[in-house]
């Protein structure tokens, strides 16, 4: 009955063809692009080697992977101990916070940078005040370190993390604490066989979203320093864009690899997930 | 009220985390100098308005407009017919389709800036249309999961089958069955789209840069210049984005109603 016919075909083109000139073809230039040293040039795997013996470029991979997962181990043990408290409130009133990390959330990159900026820079305003309050832990603060990139990528990060792991507190229902409990459980019991089961496999997946989220994230650190920072994204954007220094095809091997990271991390999540899941079974 | 406390800390705790940047950055827009002393020296309205008559303001925030609302309406209109013809007419394709979005959502801006740059810079093809495909393409995951859970919400399959049935064509019973049932949807799909969009950097400042200007660019620029025209950018900036997802919210509410 259900006739795929030529309908179906003239509905699905434009798609294809937007999935094709936008998607596919500029992503299988890149890769193709990687193999070669400059345009017109032989193919070799000139890039791949520079990206791996020059300190400089596995550094920046090495800077993106360590700030990622501290910003993401940091906003998921906030996002935790958040998201499970969000739970103890009135529906109405657990709504709003819902809204407010919604419109958080959308806080990030340029303008966020500035924000801090605004309070920890140079002349920010908590600047001023520690200096006049003279207190020397906080006075010596620098946020164009990386404690203060790490401070606006987890600003970035929490919101999207409670959000996220909000609907798995929320399935856990008090009714099971309670009979845990009268069946002599003690609370970290609970926890221990009831509650890390069941947040498992949305904690991993939450992680790897944050995990791809922050390598992925270019404009907060290019805002506060430029290209100072040696961050994966900020070498690449600095090796296209029409520096003198531009290395387009450089810059496409960089890309092909980070590439490859977000993938593994994503293909990782999958396989623990459907470990944990196994196991919960 | 034990437990009340122990909810209290953690809530409180980053909710001064996340509100107490935006409020500064509010502060410092509505201040005249705040750079030496604890609290401002004095408050005015005066970067506001000086903002609202750059003329340079104006036609980044016009660029903002034609590249994200152009996007996701080409969006909308190529990609609600496609994913309603492949869930209801093609449901073996859907897994490529899954798997094309999965791709899309993994791929940061900076990857998708190279290939374009890499494919389209010495080709001739203006670097603006360039970016509206690439937002297409970004948006994708969005618009993907809007439409076929409204499809999957009023079982579209089944309300096609009753349609053809009755006589319609398959282009009337879309239209006018399927579209009004799922407009909603739709609607809370592309407006969060678009404020995505609206707040995009990368792309634009890797292909465009300064030939096409947007709001995220002009605001780079003004940052080294002045701070407080640049604190009322991101305060007009932080309320426009949160009128839009107030709408979402509260669209996506009434939507649940309904049902």
């Amino acid at each position: 009955m259900r006739k795929k016919g030529l309908s179906v075909y003239i509905t699905l083109a434009p798609l294809v063809i937007f999935i094709l000139l936008f998607l596919l073809v500029p992503l299988i230039s890149m890769v193709i692009s990687s193999f070669f040293q400059t345009e017109g040039g032989s193919f070799s795997f000139h890039n791949y080697i520079e990206v791996f013996t020059n300190p400089y470029y596995y550094k920046s991979f090495k800077n993106s992977i360590l700030i990622s997962v501290i910003s993401s181990a940091i906003a998921m043990i906030l996002s935790l101990f958040t998201a499970y408290a969000i739970t103890f409130f009135k529906k109405r009133v657990q709504d709003r916070i819902l809204v407010l990390a919604n419109l958080t959330s959308n806080f990030a990159g340029i303008p966020l940078s500035f924000a801090f900026i605004v309070l920890l820079g140079n002349s920010g305003l908590f600047t001023i005040l520690f200096k006049e309050l003279n207190i020397g832990m906080f006075s010596d603060f620098n946020l164009y370190s990386w404690t203060g990139l790490i401070l606006i990528y987890v600003y970035f990060q929490l919101p999207l993390a409670v959000m996220l792991m909000f609907p798995a507190f929320h399935g856990i229902q008090k009714q099971w604490k309670e009979s845990a409990s009268l069946l002599g459980a003690s609370p970290f019991q609970f926890w221990y066989r009831i509650g890390m089961p069941i947040l498992l496999p949305s904690a991993a997946g939450t992680a790897s979203i944050l995990f791809a989220n922050a390598m992925g994230a270019y404009a907060s650190a290019y805002a506060l320093t430029g290209s100072t920072y040696n961050l994966v994204t900020i070498r690449i954007g600095a090796l296209i864009s029409g520096d003198i220094f531009a290395q387009p095809q450089l810059g496409s091997a960089i890309a092909v690899l980070l590439g490859l990271t977000l993938v593994t991390a994503m293909l990782f999540n999958e396989w623990l997930m459907r470990r944990v899941r196994r196991d919960v079974k | 009220m034990k437990k009340k406390l122990t909810a209290y800390l953690p809530i409180g705790i980053v909710f001064l985390y996340l509100v107490i940047p935006l409020m500064a950055t509010l502060l410092y827009s509505l201040s005249t100098k705040w750079n030496k002393t604890v609290l401002p020296e004095g408050l005015t309205f005066s970067w506001y308005t000086t903002l609202f008559q750059d003329d340079q303001f104006i036609q980044a925030l016009m660029h903002s407009l034609i590249l994200s609302a152009g996007a996701t309406v080409i969006a909308a209109v190529v990609m609600v017919p496609a994913i309603f013809t492949i869930v209801v007419y093609a449901p073996k394709w859907e897994k490529w389709l899954q798997a094309t979005v999965l791709m899309t959502y993994a791929m940061p801006g900076v990857i998708m800036a190279v290939g374009l740059l890499r494919a389209y810079s010495k080709a001739g093809l203006p670097m603006v249309l360039v970016t509206i495909g690439a937002y297409f393409i970004g948006i994708m995951p969005y618009m993907y999961q809007g439409t076929r859970n409204s499809l999957r919400n009023i079982r579209a399959d089944k309300l096609m089958e009753a349609a053809e049935l009755l006589g319609a064509t398959r282009t009337k019973a879309f239209l006018q069955i399927i579209v009004p049932n799922i407009l909603t949807g739709i609607l809370v799909s592309a407006l969060l789209s678009f404020s995505i969009l609206f707040g995009e950097f990368v792309l634009a400042n890797l292909l465009l840069g300064g030939s096409f200007e947007t709001i995220q660019i002009y605001l780079y620029q003004k940052l080294s210049k002045s701070g407080h025209l640049a604190s009322a950018i991101v305060v007009c900036y932080f309320l426009f984005i949160s009128i839009l997802s107030s709408l979402v919210v509260k669209f996506a509410q009434r939507k649940k109603e309904t049902i």
